[in-house]
């Protein structure tokens, strides 16, 4: 699995509970406590390792945990180009919405080692959408719950969004769009550091 | 067949297009063009009196840009920002122009310089795609410079570990072998000296190994201090060092100051346990006592020398001279015999893959 996944759990592992708690996650799962290296490989099975370990230390149910690692890659300061990179997908949240089918190719853009489930999103009516997740990376949808939300906030969208029961190949959130834009949410210049 | 199009079709499809009369005078700017100039700014105004044709560079009137149509247009405002713009020009049927223009290069100015947002490019422009990639790819160059910074900063590590004696602080064999081999590729002159402690084995049976390595830490302090910054100084291992003292290629001028190094080393040590002392046999051999030298052979005939010195008794300096007796052991037989008393073993290497 790429690095960039594993460092972003260790990051936010670290981030959110303090470095004490990483410490005891890399000592239970036998991990270097400097931990992972953001741009090398590693064994798939080690990040489901991390999560659990973390969840059990934690007392956490693991689809939350996955939820706020999701809301946390694209709100903690210091992954501000995450937010920035997702905000190319659109001027508004559905446009956004509908550019997650790219997202796997946007990623493989930025690098081309990463390769994330494949998704696509269904519109159902209007105002109510599917988004379709690949099954490869166990719980892959909870950190997209937890990020589409924190999205919509920023766009000043009102969004209801639940998990829905998979099926073999394919993971599913159902999407509710309240309202595509009703507050002002934060802005997004395409100037960098404006 | 005639195209007849509404001026907000033509917004939408090229946000930054201009139409011109036939004289020249401008009809129309698109959104994205408008926003780059205050309101009024382009409306009824001589097109080339507000943008300056670079190329072709004779495009100085309406008849010339038509003369140019099809032809890549490079232009500029003539009022600041003097942004540069890229394009290209129709002629339209009714004798007018229709220029469609794009910030080509200087699009990441421009953006900030006229607070461009998504909606100011069409859906068919790249521009999104390019600045979309421009800003992953330095992230991603930025957390790869950092992982590069810290390998960098292990290497270094890592190599000076390896090339250090941990007991002294001194270098160590794989040094010695690194800088005779190149100075042997550069053809540097120097003089080896070589140095064994007299007396050492008594410390360290009478005091224990921590007061033997208590003085192997001194005697090195000592003999840092009597050598120069291009000099490299070696602990070839257990009580035996090496000097090479670069530049210097007269042995014999050499030997008042392996006498004042002898003299240095046997001053008392304190210790904590009391007092002991030590005495050093030096063999000194120059690179310029061979027609050509080879890093294997002059560290023998050094030895060969020292070997000698030794056998005149304790305390002694002894310059190497053909047919000196070799002391019968290769260099790295002696390291190996030397080194064969334990030591504190290296640190592990740095990883940087964690797992088991």
């Amino acid at each position: 699995m790429h690095g960039l996944i594993n460092k972003s759990i260790q990051c936010f592992l670290r981030d959110t509970y303090g470095a004490g708690l990483w410490a005891r996650v890399a000592q239970r799962a036998d991990l270097d406590p400097a931990g992972f290296e953001a741009m090398l490989l590693y064994d798939d099975a080690l990040a489901g390792q991390v999560l659990e370990v973390a969840a059990e230390l934690l007392a956490k149910p693991r689809d939350c945990l996955l939820e706020d690692l999701g809301t946390y890659l694209v709100s903690h300061p210091n992954l501000e180009p995450v937010r920035r990179l997702l905000r190319f997908g659109g001027a508004r949240f559905a446009d956004f919405l509908h550019s997650l089918d790219e997202l796997p190719d946007r990623a493989r853009l930025a690098v081309p080692e990463l390769d994330l489930p494949r998704l696509e999103l269904v519109q159902i009516d209007e105002a109510t959408f599917r988004l379709d997740c690949e099954r490869r990376l166990p719980g892959f949808e909870h950190v997209l719950v937890g990020l589409m939300r924190t999205m919509a906030d920023d766009y000043g969208a009102l969004v209801i969004m639940e998990c829905l029961p998979p099926d073999e190949a394919l993971a599913h959130v159902s999407i509710r769009l309240i309202d595509n834009g009703f507050a002002s949410g934060r802005s997004f210049e395409l100037a960098a550091g404006s | 067949m005639a195209l007849r199009l509404d001026p907000s079709a033509l917004d939408a499809l090229m946000p930054m297009n201009l139409l011109a009369g036939p004289e020249g005078r401008i009809l129309h700017v698109g959104p994205t063009l408008a926003k780059t100039r205050p309101e009024g700014y382009f409306l009824g105004e001589d097109l080339f009196r507000l943008f300056r044709f670079k190329r072709p560079r004779e495009v100085a009137g309406p008849e010339a840009l038509r003369a140019a149509a099809g032809t890549p247009l490079r232009l500029w405002f003539r009022d600041d920002p003097q942004t540069q713009l890229r394009g290209e020009a129709t002629a339209c049927l009714d004798g007018g122009l229709l220029l469609n223009l794009s910030f080509g290069l200087y699009v990441f100015e421009a953006i900030g310089h006229y607070a461009l947002n998504a909606c100011d490019f069409a859906t068919t422009d790249p521009t999104m795609e390019m600045l979309y990639l421009v800003e992953a790819k330095s992230a991603a160059m930025d957390a790869s410079n950092d992982l590069t910074l810290r390998l960098q900063a292990a290497r270094i590590a890592a190599e000076e570990q390896a090339f250090t004696d941990t007991l002294t602080g001194l270098k160590n064999r794989r040094a010695l072998d690194l800088v005779l081999g190149r100075y042997r590729r550069q053809g540097t002159g120097f003089t080896l000296m070589g140095i064994d402690l007299d007396y050492f084995k008594r410390v360290n049976d009478t005091m224990g190994h921590a007061a033997g390595d208590q003085v192997l830490q001194h005697v090195a302090r000592l003999m840092l201090a009597r050598t120069g910054e291009g000099d490299t100084l070696v602990r070839t291992g257990g009580d035996e060092f090496m000097v090479i003292l670069k530049d210097e290629t007269d042995a014999a001028a050499l030997l008042p100051r392996a006498e004042e190094m002898i003299a240095a080393l046997e001053a008392p040590i304190a210790l904590p346990d009391g007092a002991c002392q030590v005495s050093a046999s030096i063999g000194l051999c120059a690179s310029t006592q061979f027609d050509r030298w080879e890093p294997r052979q002059i560290l023998v005939d050094a030895d060969a020398a020292l070997y000698a010195a030794k056998r005149a008794g304790r305390s002694q300096v002894a310059v190497y001279a053909p047919g000196m007796e070799p002391s019968g052991e290769t260099p790295d037989d002696k390291a190996a015999r030397l080194l064969a008393r334990p030591v504190a073993p290296a640190p592990p290497p740095v990883r940087t893959r964690p797992g088991r």
